[in-house]
């Protein structure tokens, strides 16, 4: 009895590390983003739809906002537009794209064919913003509070389940009132 | 074939394919900054592919990871700004060879730890059993009978 007790104590021991590391360990493929509960990096990009101005993140200081990473030549970004566009039209939250390594005219003529859910649209010509993102992939879509921390990031498109259980919850009751 | 030139072989194969793998020809004058950049672009994960280092992926993510990395060289930063800026953004998950750090310290001092058992377990064993021997005067002799 005895020699197999400290054996024994050993390999429960092993495996409640393990179960534990194996409860904690997130969904293969979705990376955790180390900028969760950090400050959103700062970017200051050219805008698609006004060669006048910038799409500076000082100026979104202040309210809520999405960040959407998206690009023409993303399949799965044209099977979340429809609910971009609604998520615009509710009104909750703006949302703003960056357009990631993308052609412009391509990036207007998709537009013009799907609907426009974007307050501001910033160009990401040679994938330097995207990086300070953390985007691996598109779309992600980060939620940003007005105090400029990111709340959240999804991975992969935006959908009706995402919406309601992931994005509502975290937004405050006066400004998710609406949808 | 002798094993020498089997394994002569496999190591020039193994040598060259790091150089084979890269998969655009970086123009890095410096020599010493284009094995740095080599080596760093193949221990940092390509995020979108996983299992491939950025060095070896042909996406467009892991070429724009690989113009920051010569970048940064170019600009002076050291190996660990390079490592630390990757980190910053993507996480511990994009060094293949992660650090050592209080999460997964039990990671990396498990082995050695499991190896000090087992010698003290050894060294307990055989020196009870020689002990056992020297005291016991039924001890078996090489016949096997006592």
């Amino acid at each position: 009895m005895n020699r197999f007790a400290l054996p024994l104590a050993l390999f429960a021991l092993l495996v409640v590390v393990l179960a534990i590391s194996i409860r904690h360990s997130p969904d293969k493929g979705t990376i955790v983003s180390p900028l969760l509960g950090r400050a959103a990096p700062g970017f200051a990009l050219p805008s698609l739809t006004d060669a006048q101005h910038k799409v500076n993140s000082q100026d979104l200081k202040g309210h809520w906002y999405l960040l959407n990473v998206w690009g023409t030549w993303c399949v799965e970004c044209r099977a979340e537009h429809a609910m971009l566009v609604e998520v615009g039209k509710s009104g909750v939250i703006p949302i703003i794209g960056l357009d990631w390594k993308d052609e412009d005219d391509h990036a207007l003529e998709w537009l013009a064919q799907l609907g426009n859910p974007y307050q501001a649209i910033g160009v990401d010509h040679d994938g330097r913003t995207a990086i300070d993102w953390g985007v691996y992939g598109a779309p992600e879509t980060f939620l940003v509070s007005p105090q400029g921390i990111v709340v959240y990031k999804l991975v992969g498109p935006l959908t009706r389940e995402s919406w309601a259980q992931e994005f509502l919850p975290r937004l405050p009751q006066r400004v998710g009132a609406g949808s | 074939m002798c094993r020498g030139g089997l394994v002569i072989a496999l190591l020039l194969a193994l040598s060259g394919s790091r150089m084979a793998c890269a998969i655009d020809a970086t123009s890095i004058a410096d020599p010493a900054l284009e094995a740095r950049y080599l080596e760093l672009t193949h221990e940092l994960r390509c995020m979108q592919c996983q299992n491939e280092s950025i060095a070896d992926s042909p996406v467009g993510l892991a070429s724009d990871l690989r113009r920051e990395v010569r970048d940064m060289l170019l600009a002076g930063k050291s190996d660990d700004d390079v490592r630390n800026y990757m980190v910053a953004r993507y996480g511990e998950f994009i060094l293949f060879r992660p650090r050592f750090s209080a999460r997964n310290a039990w990671l990396w001092l498990a082995p050695p730890l499991f190896l000090l058992i087992g010698l003290g377990v050894a060294v307990r064993v055989v020196r009870q059993r020689g002990a056992l021997a020297l005291t016991d005067p039924d001890v078996p002799d090489d016949d096997g009978r006592s």
